[in-house]
């Protein structure tokens, strides 16, 4: 086996003796790479972003851009990384950083670097499409109304989602990423992603494993219960820099192939567990509309393409936004365990606040999701900020009317109780009675679950929220259904 | 036009060019100082031992075990300090305290040979306390009297007969929070010892005398002693204005200690739990209208929540109520301010400084009586706006109420008010779940520090001998452009392209005794010292070149790198020619440079005077949509145009405009501060102390389109080349936004309701204010006057005496 290393900027650097809660992040800037920068640790304002290379849906290879506080460094072993310092330097800018430089996207430049990194992976992204190149260096001319998050050069603005500028107020960002062009004949970082994706390979320290398949990573889970098993690490990231959370064993699962399919078959679509979001969503294609409607509003891009189905659901905490979709889906997981697989619906998986039928020696190989899903779906997430925030209340519909009344109904609810809940009673009080008067559901909806007062919302308004989702979700999609 | 305003042909100031250092903050090479740690050898970390208590007496602190763990060199405690254990300028900040005031009040300090060491050595520390009763709201400490610091009084004429005279009287209470600086930059310290034991000091610090100042005073050294640099920071907005001295000691004094580097760095919740914010208000206030709407009284008493010690809460409610009357004419004015003393983080500057949260209580009394009034809401405001010839409640007159007038009228021509408010109407009558609203505010912000001591700057600025141009100068970089404006001047004084300049970093041993990169007058007290050290050379340059053009020195003119006199087509020299002949002339080729704003005088105590040079306005229009549902909303629309003056550097003063305009709507309805008020463990916690609990605007909360110009032919006679001040101002643009927000809610109700509006406004916030306006609930704000709390303390002492007690 090869010692850990990874290509930095182009230049392979080795990770020997580098302990196993060392970030990404913090590695780099101890390389004198301190162009990102530590906003938050915890993955949400960006400053941190780098670009990593992973595999694509239309390219071998995609650059995608990370949280570098989060991820281990050593869970980057044999892979390619670009920081804001790789894409360009002062005397020959890279074409995003010469569109923020002149357009003053940067004020005190500290978010700057990883506002570079996130702009470039999508500057990149193969099917973003092309544009003539704005002129409004210093103006404030304004897109289409209605196109204001997706630039005429197919630059989407949710790229940016994970981002935090406290200076611009992100106009000038924003008119920087619309005036990017494609990238120019023989840039070499879109060369690089018609180039194979670097390989998976194993990597084994003291601390930091990443086992070469699935027996080998049950085997090792199954002898060691201490372990801690991270995928985009984007939950365990925040533990160790926020709480100092430090794991006798970290065992990486991400690239196992066995956790990484997709499939869309007549009886059940079924999604590795270590599928990143953004993969799902690029993967499915359309073929679970209910995802298209909540995996947008998950976290932020930058975690998207880090975070699992698998990681969601393995932490079982009670405001997971998948949780709620999947439990309106009547999705099951696939445990799996060196004695062999079960299958567990979704709804009886939690048992309590963070805690599962999951036994420590257990993965979640895949998700799946019955067909044919139901005909009518919604997903309402009440937060403060639109993107990238964590819902304080979240409500997943999965319903089948025909002829006008409620022939089945599944909702999935997250952030009114210590797990994500079904409302059982809601469901009840909606099947067999016509599509369109809820006001009675509602209410019942309204009195689901135990929200509680904190920093996110009042119970009431909890409450409040549950109520108007189904009546929000009922008045816009009544005459729809009349059609 | 004065010689300070004039402007010469061919100006460098002016132009629209990026920040100074884009190209460096694009390829990540632009250095902060927590960026320097991996080029310092053998740096030691800092890690602070918080207590989680709102109030305790430390009874017993044990450092032995954190003297155990791997790594740890030294537990720095108050029995280390040489010099005065306090970490600002009242006294009342012990840096080591022995009674904990806060929630996270760090009472020792650990240093390792890893962060990773010294943060498992602060948790080896033991620390016994004994619990003491705790005030964490402001209301808790009103009802407890439990004030601090002075407490002004603004008074002009006779509120309570004006009141009875008065054909509407209304009264109210409004409390609403501060706001999170949430810098993306952490507070950062990088301290060195030199061969002598002298000490340097890399801070990110928005004021680095002061710094050097509580370095020294904690060390037991002088000024001389210690010097403070700051490359840049990674924004301030006020916060590292006094919040960076205790932490700068901290590092000092374990550099001396230990002889090794020792750098501190808050993580994000640290800096959320340690240092302080802009101060949360609670308000009461009475105020009388003529049958035309036009003001006729206000009678208000503001309590800031200082937190746990002074620090700069008087100056801060001092400009809260200097800013109280916004653009309004109020012509009998009574406003007590007091500072609640509360056991939370010391309150301090927050761009703005107070005015936006004077500001925010009047733009809340015109959009509560509106409605009761009978008057559309942009209608009232303009009819209160300042005319010529009127002062402000504190004696100052408003030179410019002319300019105010014009910049509203310019907003509501391009943001096609009247057509679209048509339009919305139509809109929400056809549009049960979503309303939407249009609002329109102007702001009035004065420029100047009302403490007048501050109003002074210093630069040097060197030529070499090769003609090219070194200028330093007292103002710190946060990303507000200040060293691109500097450039620009620089260049524009001495008539060089702006490439032949270049800026060295804020030092305290090049530009000493400089005042805070603060009060939105960066520009305007570097700006006037660069000027005024590049004037003294031209003039000796003059000489020069006047006798190889064999012109007056008086004719002599320096332009774009190339000397001339004053006939077209005359000889010229190069620029590099006059410096290399002066050199061999022996005249001297470099200058200090000294600005004092010239024309204010304030008495703090009677709060009367000209403490402002002159105001900057502005005015914005906020189109929003509110969802009926859930009290969501989206900012559609914002249409700003500002009054900067003759811009400096216009690329930078839309971003000012634009971040600040960002920032204020932030504040106003997305970021909530929240503190654990209930009893019990946590009983003082802030609970949003963290980026995924308290969150900032993000790309979700830029207005859809956004619309920003700034007011042309502006032309200020009293700053640098005639430009105006723009940090701060632009934040209180934001209050269309929350007043939009109003009027939508309103619109959910029947036609006249009246919407109060917590704030911040967030969702839930405003889903309450629909939810009170479709049923009907009508006005909150009560007919007839109420007399608010007329508090008796002293007033906030007089700036000499204030100087004389500290000297």
């Amino acid at each position: 086996m090869q010692s850990p290393s990874v290509t930095v900027n182009g230049q392979a650097a080795p990770l020997d003796g580098v302990p196993a809660h060392t970030t990404a992040l913090d590695w780099l800037r101890s390389r004198g790479l301190v162009g990102a920068k530590e906003g938050c640790a915890e993955g949400e304002c960006g400053a941190c972003s780098v670009l990593v290379a992973r595999p694509g849906t239309t390219t071998p290879t995609r650059w995608t851009a990370l949280n570098a506080c989060l991820v281990p460094v050593l869970a980057l072993d044999g892979q390619e990384v670009v920081t804001a310092e790789g894409l360009g330097t002062p005397a020959d800018l890279h074409p995003v950083q010469r569109e923020m430089a002149v357009r003053g996207g940067s004020q005190c430049g500290y978010c700057t670097p990883g506002f570079v990194c996130s702009m470039a992976a999508e500057f990149y992204r193969p099917d973003r499409g092309s544009a003539a190149p704005v002129d409004v260096v210093g103006s404030t001319e304004h897109p289409p109304e209605d196109a204001h998050e997706h630039g005429p050069n197919g630059f989407d603005l949710h790229a940016l989602s994970g981002n935090l500028c406290r200076c611009t107020g992100y106009r000038p960002i924003r008119d920087a990423a619309y005036a990017l062009d494609t990238p120019a004949d023989g840039d070499p970082l879109a060369a690089r992603q018609q180039q194979p994706v670097p390989a998976a390979r194993e990597t084994r320290t003291p601390a930091f494993v990443r086992p070469a398949d699935l027996p080998a990573a049950l085997q090792l889970l199954g002898e060691r219960p201490d372990a801690v098993v991270v995928a985009g690490s984007t939950d365990w990231g925040v533990e160790v820099n926020l709480r100092g959370v430090r794991a006798p064993l970290v065992v990486a699962i991400d690239r196992l192939p066995e956790l990484r399919g997709l499939t869309v078959g007549p009886d059940v679509v079924e999604i590795g567990a270590a599928v990143t979001l953004s993969e799902i969503a690029l993967r499915l294609d359309g073929a679970v509309p209910l995802l298209d409607l909540l995996l947008p509003q998950f976290a932020s891009v930058l975690i998207r393409n880090g975070a699992t189905l698998g990681g969601n659901l393995g932490t079982g905490s009670p405001i997971g936004d998948t949780a709620p979709g999947l439990l309106a889906l009547g999705a099951s997981l696939v445990l799996v365990s060196a004695e062999g697989e079960r299958e567990v619906p979704l709804a009886d998986y939690f048992t309590g606040y963070r805690r599962s039928v999951r036994t420590a020696g257990e993965l979640i190989r895949a998700v799946r999701i019955p067909q044919p899903q139901p005909g009518l779906v919604g997903f309402t997430k009440i937060a403060k900020r639109r993107f990238d925030d964590i819902s304080s209340v979240a409500v997943a519909f999965g319903l089948d009317v025909v002829d006008g009344v409620v022939a089945s109904a599944r909702i999935g609810l997250g952030g009114v109780a210590a797990t994500p809940i079904r409302a059982l009673a809601t469901e009840q009080a909606l099947v067999g009675r016509p599509w369109g008067d809820v006001a009675a559901a509602a209410d019942v909806l309204g009195a689901e679950g135990t929200p509680l007062d904190d920093h996110r919302a009042s119970a009431a308004y909890r409450r409040a929220m549950l109520r108007q989702a189904l009546v929000k979700f009922a008045t816009e999609n009544t005459l729809e259904v009349a059609r | 036009m004065s010689a300070l305003s004039e402007r010469p042909a061919g100006a460098v100031v002016g132009t629209a060019i990026p920040h100074e250092a884009a190209a460096l903050h694009v390829t990540g090479q632009a250095l902060y100082t927590d960026d320097l740690v991996g080029r310092t050898k053998d740096v030691l970390h800092a890690w602070p031992v918080q207590v989680m208590h709102a109030h305790a007496r430390v009874t017993a602190l044990r450092t032995e075990p954190a003297l155990a763990v791997p790594g740890v060199v030294r537990v720095l405690t108050a029995a280390d300090v040489p010099g005065v254990n306090d970490a600002g300028v009242k006294h009342d900040e012990p840096l080591f305290p022995d009674e904990v005031m806060f929630f996270g009040h760090a009472v020792c300090w650990v240093l390792g040979e890893t962060l990773e060491a010294a943060r498992l050595g602060a948790e080896a520390v033991e620390v016994e306390v004994e619990p003491l009763p705790a005030l964490v709201t402001v209301r808790e400490a009103i009802a407890a009297q439990a004030f601090q610091g002075g407490q002004p009084k603004l008074v002009r004429g006779d509120v309570e007969s004006a009141l009875e005279a008065s054909a509407h009287v209304f009264h109210g209470e409004f409390e609403f929070a501060g706001q999170e600086h949430f810098y993306l930059e952490t507070h950062c310290a990088l301290a060195l010892v030199d061969e002598n034991g002298q000490v340097f000091v890399q801070s990110s610090t928005q004021h680095p005398s002061e710094t050097q100042e509580i370095v020294a005073h904690v060390l037991g050294l002088t000024s001389s002693e210690v010097t403070v640099q700051c490359l840049r920071m990674g924004g301030g907005f006020g916060g590292k204005e006094m919040q960076p001295h205790g932490l700068a000691a901290i590092a000092a004094l374990g550099a001396r200690l230990t002889g090794r580097p020792v750098r501190l760095r808050l993580n994000r919740s640290q800096d959320i739990t340690m240092t302080g914010k802009r101060h949360g208000f609670h308000a009461q206030w009475q105020v009388g209208f003529d049958d035309d709407g036009r003001l006729t009284a206000l009678d208000a008493t503001l309590t800031s929540d200082g937190g746990w010690s002074l620090d700069l809460s008087e100056p801060v409610l001092a400009r809260a109520l200097c800013h109280i009357d916004n653009a309004y004419w109020i012509p009998a004015v009574r406003v007590n301010g007091r500072i609640a003393q509360t056991n939370k983080t010391s309150q301090t500057a927050f761009r703005g400084f107070g005015g936006p949260q004077g500001m925010l209580v009047i733009e809340d009394v015109l959009g509560r009586c509106a409605p009761a009034l009978g008057i559309e809401p942009h209608e009232l405001r303009r009819r209160n706006f300042y005319t010529a010839g009127q002062e402000t409640p504190y004696g100052q007159p408003v030179r410019q109420a002319d300019r105010l007038a014009r910049t509203w009228a310019q907003v509501l021509d391009t943001s096609d008010f009247a057509a679209r408010t048509a339009e919305l109407e139509a809109f929400n009558a056809g549009s049960p779940h979503a309303k939407r609203a249009l609002a329109i505010t102007p702001v009035k912000f004065g420029i100047s520090f009302n403490f007048t001591a501050f109003n002074q700057g210093g630069a040097l600025v060197h030529v070499y001998k090769d003609g090219s141009v070194l200028i330093t100068h007292g103002g710190t970089e946060m990303g507000q452009g200040l060293h691109t404006k500097m450039l620009q001047v620089a260049a524009t004084a001495l008539g060089v392209p702006l490439e032949r300049v270049r800026l060295a970093p804020t030092r305290t041993d090049k530009v000493p005794n400089t005042s805070a990169t603060a009060a939105s007058s960066g520009a305007d007290l570097n700006g006037g010292a660069v000027k005024n050290a590049c004037e003294q050379i031209i003039a000796r340059l003059s000489q020069v070149a006047a006798e190889q053009l064999h012109v007056p020195a008086a004719d002599v003119r320096f332009s774009g790198g190339v000397v001339r006199g004053l006939a077209p087509g005359g000889p010229t020299v190069p620029w590099e020619d006059v410096v290399r002949l002066a050199y061999f002339s022996r005249v001297q080729l470099w200058a200090a440079g000294y600005y004092r704003t010239e024309g204010l005088h304030w008495d703090s105590a009677a709060m009367r005077g000209e403490p402002f040079k002159y105001f900057a306005h502005g005015v914005a229009a906020a189109e929003v949509e509110v969802d009926g549902f859930t009290g969501a909303y989206r900012v559609r629309r914002v249409d700003i145009v500002h009054d900067v003056g003759d811009s400096l550097s216009p690329l930078v003063d839309i971003g000012q405009v634009e971040g600040g305009f960002v920032q204020g709507v932030g504040w106003l309805t997305l970021e909530d501060l929240r503190w654990e008020d209930r009893e019990g463990p946590n009983r003082g916690r802030i609970s949003t102390q963290s980026a995924s609990t308290y969150k900032l605007p993000s790309f979700s909360e830029m207005p859809e389109d956004f619309r920003v110009s700034l007011l042309e032919s502006a032309h200020e006679e009293g700053a640098v080349f005639g430009s105006k001040a723009v940090g701060e101002p632009p934040l209180m643009l934001a209050f269309c936004v929350r007043e939009a927000l109003r009027q939508a809610a309103a619109a959910f109700g029947p036609a006249g309701t009246t919407v109060d509006l917590a704030s911040p406004a967030t969702p839930e916030a405003v889903f309450w204010a629909v939810e009170s306006a479709r049923a009907g609930e009508g006005a909150h704000v009560a007919d007839g006057g109420q007399e608010p709390d007329q508090p008796t303390g002293p007033p906030i002492r007089p700036n000499s005496e204030r100087v004389l007690s500290e000297s």
